[in-house]
Parts: C-alpha cells; structure tokens; sequence
C-alpha cells in the first residue's frame, strides 16, 4: 500500500526489494469535486560498502531498508585505476652505483679494468702473467658463477684476490664490485683487474666502474664475433686476441677479424697475444703502463 | 639470462612505487638494441612477480626500433642488431640514437 495516498495500485518488485523510483497514478475525490491526477517520482543514489546492512530515507516515504547483500540497484563493481608515471631506466641503480665505485677507485688511484670474453678465452691464464710481470702494485677480483678456481690460481703468484660467486647469475654488477672493493680494499695507485663471468652477451650491458674495459677474442672462435655480439664489442676499449700460437692449426681470418673489430669500434686498440709463445705480452704490458701513468696524471689534476 | 636480473630491478621499482597498491599492468619499453630479449623478460615476469603487488600485473611491451646515425656521412637510418657494426659508410662508427631504451614508463595501480 502506498503510504502516501493510501492506494493498493502498486506491489513491491518481484525480487523483494523496495524499489526506490516509482510513479504512479490515482483517483480520489477533493472538496473542490473534480478528479484529477497526482504524480510523482523520484530517483536517488547511494554508495555503501557490500558487507554491511544498512537503512537510509528518502525524501518522500514510503522507508525502507536494505539487508546486507542483497541490492537491485547497481553499484560499480570494477576497482578504479590510475597511471602513475615512473620512467625510470631498469639499468639506473646499477649505472649509479658504478660512479660511485670509479669516484671510489679514481680517489684512491686505482686504475680499474674490466675483463670480458667468453667462457675459455684464456682470461685467468692472461691475467696471471700479466700480474706477474706488469711490475705494478695489483689486486684480482675474480667473477664466477662457482668455485674459487681462479681465484686460487691468481693467488698462487701472490697477488691479493677476492672471488664474488654469482650464483645464477651470470655477469658481474656493480654492487657485486663494491662489495669487492671494500673487502679487496686495493692499495693507493695500483691496478685493480676485474675478471668478469665468462659471458659475451650480459657483461656488456653492466657497467661496473671500471677505467678500461677490455675483451678478449681467442682465435679458436670464430672470426664474426664482433658480427654477433656487437654490445660486447661496441663497448671495448682495447680488444686482446688471445691464442695466437694455435693460429697454423685453425681456421681464423685475422684479417676480418680486425676489420669487424674496428666496426664496432673505430680505433679501438688492439694487441695480438699468446701466453705458451710469449707473442705480443711486452706490448701489450707497455700499453698498460702507459695507460695506468696517464690515469695517475690525469687523477692528480681533479685533487 | 641477465632479464631475469633486469625484471627482479623493474619488480622491485614497481613495488616501491606502488606503495602497497596492486598493480594491474606494468608498461615496459624494449629498444631492438637494448641487448635485452623481451620475450625473456615475459617469461621471467610471471615468476619474478608471485607473492608481490604485481601478482596477476598485465605486462605490456613496447618495443622500440633502432635507429643510427652514420660517423661519416652523418645518414639516419634504421639499425637493427645485425647491422649496428656495419653502417653505410665503410669502417664508419654508428651512433645509436634510439633502440636502446629498457626503461619502466608507467605503472596502473588501483586507486586506494
């Protein structure tokens, strides 16, 4: 019955609910004796949360209620979204952190350079006549997934050596050289050399903090290297071939191999190396000294 | 598998930025020469984002093409990874001017 007139003209929905927009139309008699119609309808809206009864008036009767989760009118049920946004490069903490550490190697004098190449180029066999012979205060960080290997191998020409074990992962970061520094804590104007995890794809795209990043390119690969793996090579700053003395035994263009070399990296300097011949070792040592002293005269100017 | 490294980072940003909201989609840019495989970092997505905000996150790629700028004779031109070596002029060093973007733009969380 509709409580404001008192007329039966109308039932409740079929679901039960009290609906909350209605019009109808009645007949009664007035005093001033001719019949007319009255109309009225209303809407209204509200917003609650679904698992809560709740009663609200309308501004016209009849009252009603609401038990709890059982609505016929619509409530918008999809979660509204916003776009935030980050613009933020995935490589940014690790490109910070890298300052941070060449700010850190650079104060201290410590010329740092980064080895990379693939697995079996001859990095540690390099690096252990290197340190043995380069005359020059050096501390090793050694990157590798497992074992201290190599680490063991540097050790035994008695130069300091810190293994970082990446695990699963398979490069060197930035954070993994920090911590590498601050445990090696490499003397004031030394070398500081970081072999990477044998690897010439995800190296390349770390920085690591270093002054010279160099790659090493054994000649029992093959020669399109620099074709294939063009980060790697775009960002070298010296290219070492390595294994020279198996050159009469293997098919490698030495040629083309320079040429893709100077590609991806004009005037990159590069040596031709083997440690069983000794080939190529004293220039590429002189180079490295060189370099070294440029670095320690350049350093002196900032302080 | 240095993506799998990579998009732990872009969780791990997605997570602070989120500040405890769940994320409903994550927009990823991928430049052809970022030397990061987009369908590697889809397939460590779904892993690296169990049990965080981003449970569930629609991730959405692009990818962008690279384009260089030859040493020489100063050409634009489209780079893709098999010819960032060799660019038009012989010996000439190719500057990468886009392609190498691996950058986490957006984010669409639900509103609080």
């Amino acid at each position: 019955m509709c409580a404001t007139c008192g007329c039966s003209g109308h039932l409740p929905p079929a679901d039960g609910q009290t609906e909350n927009s209605h019009s109808h139309d009645h007949e009664h008699p007035h005093d001033h004796g001719y019949p007319h119609d009255h109309e009225h309808s209303h809407d209204h809206e509200h917003r609650h949360p679904h698992n809560e009864a709740h009663s609200h008036e309308h501004s016209k009767p009849p009252q009603h209620s609401h038990p709890a989760f059982s609505h016929a009118h619509s409530h918008q049920t999809t979660p509204t979204v916003e776009r935030v946004a980050v613009e933020q490069h995935l490589l940014l903490e690790n490109d910070l952190l890298a300052r941070e550490n060449r700010a850190r190697l650079s104060g201290r004098e410590v010329y740092t350079i980064n080895l990379m190449s693939a697995p079996g180029a001859g990095k540690t066999s390099l690096l252990v006549r290197i340190v043995k012979e380069l005359n020059l205060p050096t501390a090793v960080l050694e990157g590798d997934q497992e074992s201290s290997l190599d680490a063991d191998r540097i050790r035994e020409v008695h130069v300091p050596v810190f293994q970082i074990n990446t695990g699963t992962g398979c490069h060197l970061d930035a954070n993994m050289v920090k911590h590498g520094i601050l445990h090696l804590a490499p003397g004031f104007g030394s070398v500081l050399f970081v072999e990477n995890v044998g690897n010439l794809v995800c190296p390349s795209l770390f920085d690591l903090g270093e002054h010279l990043r160099v790659v090493l390119f054994s000649v029992t690969e093959g020669a399109d290297k620099p074709l294939k793996y063009p980060h790697m090579f775009r960002r070298a700053d010296m290219v070492v071939f390595t294994k020279l003395d198996l050159l009469p035994y293997v098919e490698f263009d030495m040629d083309k191999a320079k040429t893709w070399v100077s590609a991806a990296r004009p005037g990159v300097a590069i040596h031709e190396t083997s440690v069983r011949s000794g080939a190529g070792l004293n220039e590429l040592l002189s180079d490295l000294r060189r370099r070294f002293d440029q670095f320690r005269t350049e350093a002196a100017r900032f302080v | 598998m240095h993506e799998l490294a990579l998009t732990r980072k872009m969780v791990q940003t997605a997570v602070e930025t989120a500040r405890g909201r769940r994320v409903v989609q994550v927009d990823l840019q991928v430049g052809e020469l970022s030397g990061v495989s987009a369908e590697a970092v889809e397939f460590c997505f779904a892993a690296c984002t169990q049990g965080t905000e981003l449970d569930g996150a629609k991730l959405v790629i692009t990818r962008i093409a690279g384009e260089g700028r030859c040493g020489a004779c100063g050409k634009v031109f489209p780079v893709g990874p098999f010819n960032m070596v060799e660019g038009c002029c012989p010996g000439a060093f190719v500057q990468i001017l886009r392609g190498e973007e691996l950058v986490l733009s957006s984010l669409v969380l639900e509103t609080p």
